[in-house]
């Protein structure tokens, strides 16, 4: 077994915005920085690089933003560690990582954690059949890869990135057949002034309503997808009204033919490293979930452990940008690579400017937030746990059979024990039980993290193990 | 194939053989399987293991694990496994 690489003095795991300006920040400020990522190139999500087109090929603000920053990183001293798979992360510092080359490991005093969201699905019969697909897989196929869905698809969900992803094809000529909102216009119209402190966001907010009004596309606001229909992929969805919680209400309901659908309602943060390691967590509901506890610098409860970006709670790009900066300061300082004075110096201008964006990132946020009245109305037979198979009802049945918090619902029913990890049905299920117990989600808890953090084979995880390297602990005293 | 996902930009990326359930097709190389199996036609990937119900790529960012497939003989999701020239792809999963 290879011994850990320790010439870092911080790891930073996640090359989207936030990890990657926390990684120069840190590293202009005397710090040998190690920045791991799945993808082959940094961006996340966000910034995510275009592959099927040359990089000059794409023109959207966030490809020239996320172009900018990719190449602030080449010329910056970070060791850039991608194409890797996080699949363990212990004690002070150890990361385990799986790469085409096999297993590696490296060890650092500090690290930062910005591993980002993944996405809400609230479930409906259906939503399992091939062809339905989420909102934040539509972007990747758009931006990245150059992919359209089949000419009848449907776009259903919440929030800004369904109007992002309606305009990005209809400008590509493969508008949506409809596009579903969970919300209504007085919902855009409450967060418009907050767009006032963004003028770019707001340009490129008006570009989009202007391309989703000239392709003439109908929008069914306040309505949610009851249920998609169709044997091997998905041929027809049927849609109904809802109310302003996102409730489902008498009214007509609308059937659509299609034969692709993306659907998303919002992001999740993607906790699970700092809870891993056992830092303090707490629920946010207007932060879209269960997050690490922490201060304005990203320090979580453990030492030297940071979290920021949408994994801290969910509050877009702009803000993991400047999060980014303040944790990477705050390694620095709290490495003793910058004082005190230069500390606040520095970091006070990203303050600053992190209470000037947070009226827009509130209400972003609040536009995506999960609204518990939509999951009470998910019918009995929705597939909740994809991997699994366990719908709504085989969660209700199990939390009257007794089961209190989420890993008792995951022992009663398997919910959540696939290889996902129970990062898909998380949330929901949840939510389902706290609804079911009258209790509130601080009550009902989160699912206990345990490596590996992906599934990996037990073969490529072990590597060129040899019994000589297995360490044999000291006996305890007697 | 009727109603099949379309590429909107032209790649400059090469184009390889591979070959899904015995049908040789071409593909990018270096792009997610995932995306060139949508691009294929070949929506629905393998069955869930309890109850066999369809199933086909949901996230395209290794979350949701609805690509995992034979590749070469071994699981691998199709979103996050790069195309190299020659892949023997099966699609079924665990079952
Ligand atoms: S499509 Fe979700 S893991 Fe590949």
């Amino acid at each position: 077994m290879v011994s850990p690489h320790c010439h870092f003095d911080v790891l930073v795991l996640g090359g989207g915005p936030a990890g990657m300006v926390s990684a120069i920040t840190a590293s202009q400020n005397g710090l040998r920085v190690g920045l791991i990522d799945e993808q082959s190139e940094a961006g996340g999500q966000i910034w995510r690089a275009p592959w099927a087109s040359s990089p000059q090929g794409y023109e959207s603000p966030e490809a020239r933003d996320g172009n900018k920053m990719r190449d602030r990183l080449a010329l910056s001293s970070v060791t850039c560690l991608f194409g890797r798979r996080i699949w363990s992360v212990t004690d002070r510092y150890r990361v385990d990582l799986l790469g085409a080359d096999g297993v590696e490991t490296f060890q650092a005093p500090h690290l930062i954690v910005a591993l980002g969201a993944h996405e809400r699905v609230i479930p409906f019969p259906g939503w399992t059949l091939p062809g339905v697909m989420g909102l934040a897989a539509a972007t990747i196929m758009l931006k990245a890869h150059g992919l359209a869905p089949p000419k009848d698809w449907v776009l259903a969900g919440v929030g800004p990135l369904l109007a992002a992803v309606a305009a990005g094809y209809a400008r590509k000529g493969h508008p949506p057949k409809a596009i579903i909102d969970l919300s209504g216009p007085s919902d855009w119209f409450a967060a418009l002034p907050s767009l006032a402190s963004r003028p770019g966001l707001f340009k490129q907010g008006v570009g989009w309503v202007l391309s989703i009004v000239s392709s003439r596309i109908p929008i069914y606001f306040r309505h949610a997808i009851r249920r998609a229909e169709g044997q091997d992929r998905i041929s027809a969805c049927l849609i109904g009204p809802v109310d302003a919680d996102g409730k489902s209400i008498d009214g007509p309901e609308v059937g659509i033919a299609c034969d692709a659908m993306m659907v998303g309602n919002g992001l999740v943060p993607g906790g699970e490293v700092p809870r891993l390691l056992g830092a303090d967590q707490v629920y946010r509901h207007e932060l879209g979930g269960w997050i690490p506890e922490c201060d304005p610098f990203g320090r979580t409860s453990l030492e030297h452990l940071y979290a920021i970006g949408d994994g801290a709670g969910i509050r877009g790009g702009a803000v993991a940008c400047i999060a980014g900066k303040l944790a990477g300061l705050a390694a620095a300082h709290d490495a003793g690579r910058i004082d005190a004075g230069a500390f606040a110096h520095q970091s006070a201008q990203a303050l600053a400017e992190h209470r000037k964006l947070s009226a827009f990132s509130d209400a972003m946020a609040h536009m995506i937030r999960l609204r518990p009245a939509q999951v009470a109305s998910i019918e009995a037979d929705a597939v909740i746990c994809r991997c699994e198979d366990v719908t709504r009802q085989d969660l209700v049945a199990a939390a009257r059979a007794g089961a209190r918090d989420v890993n008792q619902l995951k022992h009663f029913t398997r919910c959540g024990m696939g290889p996902c990890q129970g990062r898909m049905c998380g949330d929901v299920a949840a939510e389902i039980l706290a609804q079911e117990h009258r209790l509130d989600r601080q009550a009902v808890g989160y699912w206990t993290a345990r490596p590996p953090l992906r599934p990996i084979s037990l073969q490529s995880m072990l590597g060129r193990v040899d019994y000589a390297d297995i360490p044999i602990p000291k006996p305890a005293p007697l | 194939m009727v109603s099949a996902f379309t590429r909107i930009v032209a790649s400059h990326h090469a184009l390889v053989h591979i070959n899904v359930d015995g049908v040789d097709c071409v593909a990018p190389a270096g792009e997610p399987l995932a995306t060139s199996l949508l691009a294929a036609g070949y929506v629905m990937l393998r069955h869930s293991p309890n109850r066999h119900n369809p199933r086909g790529a949901f996230c395209l960012m290794g979350v949701c694990q609805e690509c995992a497939i034979h590749v070469d003989g071994q699981i691998v999701q199709a979103c996050m496994t790069p195309v190299r020239a020659g892949m023997v792809v099966q699609l079924r999963g665990a079952v």
